[in-house]
């Protein structure tokens, strides 16, 4: 039987590296302020101790060079995880993520893959000053060639990131900082993975299928409680992976009660909540019984943060958005 | 000899640690030299109440200066009233001397949006968080008023990391190739929160990176304010006139340090010793330029106790106007995303405004 820990989401991460590093010599942690100081997040906190200098990187603040010079470390066969120390600073980077990371394997027909993990807390809602609260996955979403990971819990923080690290293609894995130490969850010690691509049911309902990911999973858990008490039961689905999305589990979950809502962070336009609903009229249309409902941030720039409550999706907006939803 | 034709490593220095003469007393006049002490202080003391408004839930997180003030009111001193500076999001200092109110700055750093709402006649451009990103911006502004005929300077600043970033090496070299009247000023502060002026670059110094593009590159001690005006009062006069025969642009690397944490979200603790932070303060900018003005008699035990009443009812009173200020309104994060609200947006907004309407503010502020 196998020890578990409870640790928060942020402990699982930082577990998930240490275990993996520990399984194998190839990988490597490279980025600003990863090493002495063990993350601003404490993410890395204890490796540069653990497995030294070369293996925990603090490097230059450049984040194309970061992410460059990981694409490199992983063309010749390395598992870089390099971390951005916020996804709001990986745009001098975003060159490299789109015209290298993404497109090695392709460029060299299979010669290089690069089993690298893009590592940035993304997310709003902790009184963050400017660009520190975006969620931007929508743009890695769009780039074919990567994969997209957003972990909601501890247990799945751990074993996606193992998975994205073993993972033969570049995963950019985007850490919801919201809930980073809002809750803890029973993590075994051992390595184990949770796949890529797999959605998982939060919550089983016959009224409405709710699709979320990240931190915007607990505000629709909340909403489907307080919707239940009025009778109105909500099967929640957590995507875990916004790229490639489980295309399957959207579909059962949608055909099994014709009505969905979409729940994220990020602005409206262009955003997942898009492409899901797509889905569901591509492949289920004949199901539906009302029209899709998007409950997301705005399309403005993220507010500063006096004003960020009123652009997160709150319980009540969502609550407010799948009652709309099934009284259609 | 040019201040600009010193070796890279020589860093310029007009008072010792002591406040003791050792250089060429810029030619400022007793009152704009107190002037300068006063913004000095005045910086000094807006940092320690702002650290202590964050610490107090008051305020968010927030950068703190202290130990920068000689780098950030000496270099801003030396600007023409038609100049501009370009800040990162730590030369609360610098600002300050341009003519941004205090409640300004703590209004941004409190989240609220009309913090950032620059009077006109404020030539301060918007606070720059992704770090080295306002680099080419100050070359490209500064482009632009010598394409205007206008030639007025642009001073940039950016720390010891920036110099990492690509956008700092393709906006110098932009301002080497089409002459701009920009003066980079590269606060190093030897820390980018934990990695070392040493992990940027294997460079001896950073001024030297002005040589690959063709520039005047000089190291001023920046916790000597009176140095770093007289380097940045010669950097920006060349930048402003067109018949120089130097390059315009200058690379200005200010020796300095900051004596508290890279935010108030950081432990500096964790990667630096206290023995380092001690032989810093010593350098310390304020009992520095206070000590020389005292010895030539500009300053007395009652001028120093005016200038500190003075601002601490000056930082009181901003404090007091941005608590007081009312909370934002919620439709401002939809203002100025766009000249006009498109239709989606407007619509975005309407329902948004229903819905708060029917709910309440209680139906966003919730956990």
């Amino acid at each position: 039987m196998s020890e578990t820990q409870n640790l928060t989401v942020v402990q699982a991460v930082r577990d998930g590296l240490y275990t993996e590093m520990r399984e194998d010599d190839d990988v490597l942690v490279l980025g600003q302020d990863v090493g002495k100081n063990g993350g601003v997040f404490r993410a890395t906190e204890g490796l540069f101790d653990e497995f030294g200098g070369d293996r925990v990187v603090d490097t230059p603040l450049a984040e194309s060079g970061i992410v460059g010079a990981a694409v490199g470390m992983a063309a010749m066969g390395l598992k870089p995880v390099p971390e951005i120390q916020f996804s709001g600073f990986m745009y001098p980077g975003f060159d490299q993520i789109v015209s290298h990371m993404a497109r090695f394997r392709t460029r060299s027909r299979g010669r290089f893959n690069l089993p690298m993990t893009l590592r940035a807390p993304y997310g709003g809602g902790i009184r963050a000053p400017e660009h520190h609260s975006e969620s931007k996955e929508a743009f890695y979403a769009h780039e074919a060639g990567l994969k997209v990971v957003i972990p909601s819990t501890p247990y799945d923080a751990k074993g996606l990131l193992a998975a994205s690290i073993r993972d033969p293609d570049p995963v950019i894995f985007l850490e919801p900082k919201l809930i980073y130490r809002a809750f803890r969850g029973e993590v075994p010690e051992e390595p184990y993975t949770v796949p890529i691509g797999e959605a998982v049911t939060r919550r089983e309902g016959g009224d409405v299928a709710v699709f979320t990911y990240g931190a915007m999973t607990r505000p629709t858990l909340e909403a489907a409680e307080t919707l239940a008490e009025e009778g109105i039961d909500c099967e929640v689905v957590d995507l875990r992976t916004v790229s490639p999305l489980d295309r399957e589990a959207i579909v059962e979950a949608f055909e099994s009660t014709g009505r969905a809502v979409v729940v994220h962070e990020a602005p409206k336009t262009g955003g997942l909540a898009g492409e899901i609903t797509a889905i569901i009229q591509e492949e289920a249309l004949l199901y539906q019984e009302a029209p899709v409902k998007r409950v997301t941030g705005f399309d403005v720039p993220y507010p500063l943060y006096a004003l960020e409550d009123y652009y997160l999706p709150s319980a009540t907006r969502i609550e407010e958005g799948i009652r709309e939803a099934v009284e259609f | 000899m040019s201040v600009f034709d010193r070796a890279y490593d020589d860093p310029v220095r007009v008072l010792d640690e002591d406040g003791e003469v050792v250089g060429d007393v810029p030619d400022l006049g007793d009152e704009a030299l107190v002037e300068m002490y006063r913004h000095m202080r005045l910086a000094r003391h807006f940092d320690s109440r702002a650290v202590s408004l964050q610490r107090q839930g008051r305020m968010g997180t927030y950068p703190p200066l202290s130990g920068q003030e000689g780098a950030q009111i000496g270099s801003a001193t030396a600007l023409a009233e038609d100049d501009w500076i370009v800040p990162s999001y730590r030369e609360h200092g610098a600002a300050l001397v341009r003519g941004l109110p205090l409640k300004q700055t703590l209004l941004y750093w409190m989240g609220h949006e009309a913090g950032n709402a620059t009077p006109e006649d404020v030539n301060v451009f918007p606070v720059a968080v992704p770090i080295a990103s306002q680099v080419p911006h100050a070359t490209g502004a500064a482009w632009a008023s010598k394409l205007r005929g206008e030639n007025d300077a642009f001073l940039c600043y950016f720390g010891d990391g920036a110099t990492s970033e690509g956008d700092f090496h393709e906006g110098v070299n932009f301002a080497g190739v089409f002459d701009t009247p920009t003066v980079f000023f590269c606060n190093n502060n030897q820390w980018a929160i934990s990695v070392p002026r040493e992990r940027q670059t294997r460079s001896a110094t950073l001024a030297q990176k002005a040589e690959a593009y063709g520039i005047d590159g000089v190291q001023v001690d920046g916790m000597d304010p009176l140095a770093v005006y007289s380097v940045t009062k010669a950097a920006v006069e060349k930048a402003r006139d067109p018949e120089t025969e130097r390059p315009r642009p200058t690379l200005i690397e200010a020796i300095q340090y900051r004596f508290g944490a890279h935010t108030t979200a950081d432990d500096p603790t964790v990667y630096r010793d206290d023995d380092e932070v001690e032989s810093w303060k010593r350098k310390d900018p304020i009992p520095r330029l206070e000590r020389y003005l005292r010895s030539e008699g500009v300053l007395d035990d009652e001028r120093v106790a005016e200038i500190e009443t003075s601002v601490e009812t000056r930082v009181a009173e901003a404090i007091e106007a941005a608590e007081s200020e009312v909370r934002p309104k919620p439709q401002e994060m939809f203002e100025h995303a766009y000249a006009e609200l498109p239709p989606e947006l407007e619509r975005q907004y309407e329902e948004f405004a229903a819905f708060r309407e029917a709910h309440g503010d209680e139906a966003f502020l919730e956990e």
